[in-house]
């Protein structure tokens, strides 16, 4: 929000490209800004001096090599890394204009505007209704019968999980298939209405259907939140992303548009790994 | 190459044969166990079944003059020694609550003496040839009976063996275990939930937890000499009562608890918590509306397997004074109170032989009960057993 078109001094990140190839301003405006981003698990570094901006309302994919960092990245953004005791993180993540890692952020309250879908559906073992309302409840948002229920029945129908489910509200969440329950993690994240979502591997578990159906909604959802997706698949970063970020090694080796990422790579190793040639 | 297989086999011969003694010594020490539990078990009812029977004899109780003085002028005299003597202790109280019975007669069944009842069952006792016969006589009249024993779950103990009831036991057992399961569980639970949750993997931590583990290993005496010194000597919780024996088994319990509830903890999934904090909860909030609703059956599992074990312990509570004779069931968690084990010790320490069936009875109800404890234990487990 600070800045239209970001500052991106050469000298501190050669390798990000500038996303400046769109000519629609509303979707440059920055939600999340890295600087020199550096974690450690124990001694061992796993990212290493990232520079990134990220834009609100655009979906932008993390792409690289198993290991390269990717998850560890997208944990930064909401602070789920502070869950693991060995984590020692150096750097900047700013959230519209404000350090998330500053000693009287809370992580809670971050949480509340950063939501995260993970690799593996993790519906909670309660009702679907109540994986959907829960959260909301606890954050205040809704209080009311009547107002749970609308809520749950609108991000359902975001999540685009309504029309299979109306019938069964009160069967455990569990009980659905892979690609539902994933859904309901989407509905479960769009209710409290957070300003982004982190998605690590969404489709990863699903089969073709129930991944086209993720990739649409990943569409739409862009409409209203900022999207920040891992994925292993290149079609599906073409398809879904506005931008793209290639991580290696802890490094992110280019980020740019992904039709100007996808069609002339600047790095030969992007190129490498987009075309299939990598390892 | 051609007489590989050959080869194989002939060394497989020998393997095969191993494992097949191998098979059969395991099965015999399954057999051996098994046929020593059906031993134990016919035995104690074979012993303990009888209790649940009372002979009864019906008498004529003459409500006379004499008797609102001497109940003992109150039957005929050759049945005076063949019935309880609690019979005729009571009439004359019986007399003065109730002025309306002076002058009337009744025909009632009451309970028989001791020695007629074991006489009945066959065991020996002192009683001369004629009684016996008397006793005889009356069988076939159909005057003497073996009825229910309804008196054995009614009341508490007595030196009286036709008397002597385990009801004084049981209520202090209820009232021992309440005091267990209120101190052991939620202090069990905090703390696991503290150690599981929470604390920091260090030092500290790791020194707790070797020592709660050390708990659950310590002879349970010592708990009880523990209990002696800090809750009878240092704070002067009343001896012999509920509260005493409960805390001292609830520092029994406490590790268990601790124990059963950190693996439940630990057995609910990682992502479930991951989930939970992905939408903003608080960490409490993590455990209080994810975690603990889950691990809830493995901790009540736990905790019912902790009291059951609890239950069945004598050792410590002879040290902290349970080990009393209790005629009346105790209202209240301060006054003196003993225990089902804790009954059935005093009655196997009893001269009287009547007092050996009472004993195997004893058995009998505190097994009933400790068996469907851990029914119940397993029901709740498989209940609630959920996959996610
Ligand atoms: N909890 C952890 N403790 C220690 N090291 C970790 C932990 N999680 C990840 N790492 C290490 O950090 C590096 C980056 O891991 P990360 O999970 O971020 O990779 P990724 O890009 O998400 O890979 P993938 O595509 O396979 O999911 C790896 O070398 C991994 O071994
Ligand atoms: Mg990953």
């Amino acid at each position: 929000m600070n800045s239209q078109v970001p500052e991106m001094s050469e000298q501190q990140s050669p390798a990000v490209g500038q996303p400046y190839t769109r000519n629609d301003q509303a979707c440059h405006d920055l939600s999340i800004r890295v600087r020199d981003l550096n974690l450690w698990y124990g001694k061992a570094q796993a990212l290493n001096g990232l520079n990134i901006d990220l834009f609100q309302k655009n979906v932008t994919a993390l792409i690289g090599p198993s290991g390269c960092g990717k998850s560890t990245f997208l944990r930064c953004l909401n602070r789920m890394n502070d869950l693991i005791p060995t984590v020692r993180i150096e750097g900047l993540v700013e959230m519209d204009g404000r350090d998330v890692n500053a000693p009287k952020m809370d992580e809670v309250a971050l949480r509340r505007r950063v939501g995260m879908v993970f690799q593996k559906p993790n519906p909670f073992p309660k009702s679907i209704f109540e994986n959907v309302a829960y959260a909301p409840r606890m954050h205040d948002i809704v209080s009311r019968k009547a107002e749970q229920e609308e809520l749950v029945e609108k991000a359902l129908r975001d999540a685009g999980l309504w029309n299979e489910v109306k019938d069964k509200l009160h069967e455990p969440g569990t009980s659905l298939s892979g690609g539902q329950q994933q859904r309901l993690c989407i509905a479960r994240a769009i209710a409290v209405q957070p300003d982004v979502i982190l998605m690590d591997e969404p489709t990863s578990a699903l089969d073709p259907i129930s991944t086209a159906t993720i990739e649409d909604l990943m569409d739409k959802l862009k409409e209203k939140f900022t999207i920040i997706t891992v994925t292993h698949n290149m079609q599906q970063a073409a398809r879904v992303a506005d931008y793209t970020a290639f991580f290696h090694l802890g490094e992110i080796i280019e980020y740019n548009d992904t039709k100007v990422m996808f069609s002339t790579p600047a790095q030969k190793k992007t190129e490498d790994y987009i075309s299939g040639r990598y390892g | 190459m051609s007489d590989s297989y050959d080869q194989i086999s002939q060394q497989l011969k020998g393997r095969h044969r191993k494992s097949t003694r191998l098979k059969y010594i395991s099965m015999s020490a399954l057999a051996l166990a098994a046929a020593f539990l059906l031993i134990f078990f016919a035995d104690m009812l074979s012993k303990g079944l009888p209790a649940f029977q009372q002979a009864m004899i019906n008498i004529e109780i003459n409500y006379t003059e004499d008797a609102s003085t001497n109940g003992r002028a109150a039957v005929d005299r050759d049945f005076s020694t063949l019935i309880s003597r609690s019979v005729v202790r009571v009439i004359p109280l019986q007399m003065r609550n109730d002025p309306s019975l002076l002058g009337t007669t009744q025909n009632r069944w009451v309970l028989a003496d001791g020695s007629v009842d074991q006489y009945l069952k066959g065991n020996r006792v002192r009683l001369d040839d004629e009684e016996m016969a008397r006793i005889d006589r009356l069988v076939e009249e159909g005057k003497v009976e073996m009825q229910f024993n309804s008196g054995f779950f009614s009341r508490g103990d007595s030196k009286m063996p036709e008397l002597a009831g385990i009801l004084s036991a049981v209520v202090g057992t209820v009232m021992t275990m309440i005091v267990t399961l209120a101190i052991a569980f939620p202090i069990g639970v905090m703390t696991a939930v503290y150690l599981e949750e929470f604390a920091p993997d260090n030092r500290l931590t790791q020194l707790v937890e070797i020592n709660i583990n050390n708990l659950a290993a310590i002879p349970s005496i010592l708990f009880g000499l523990l209990g002696l010194a800090i809750f009878i000597n240092f704070f002067g919780v009343p001896r012999s009562s509920p509260l005493v024996g409960g805390m001292t088994l609830a520092l029994m319990t406490l590790p268990v608890i601790i124990i059963s509830t950190r693996t439940a903890l630990r057995s609910v999934p990682e992502s479930i918590r991951h989930a939970a904090f992905g939408v903003g909860c608080s960490r409490w909030q993590v455990v209080k509306d994810h975690v603990l609703p889950l691990a809830m059956p493995g901790i009540m599992t736990g905790s019912i397997i902790g009291l059951a074990q609890a239950m069945g312990e004598t050792a410590p509570l002879i040290i902290v004074g349970m080990v009393a004779f209790i005629p009346d069931v105790t209202a209240s968690f301060t006054e003196a109170a003993t225990v089902m084990p804790a009954q059935v010790f005093t009655w196997a320490g009893e001269p009287d032989r009547a007092f050996v069936e009472k004993t195997a009875g004893g058995i009998i109800v505190l097994l009933a009960v400790l068996i469907s404890l851990n029914a119940a234990a397993v029901l709740l487990r498989k209940k609630f057993e959920r996959r996610w």
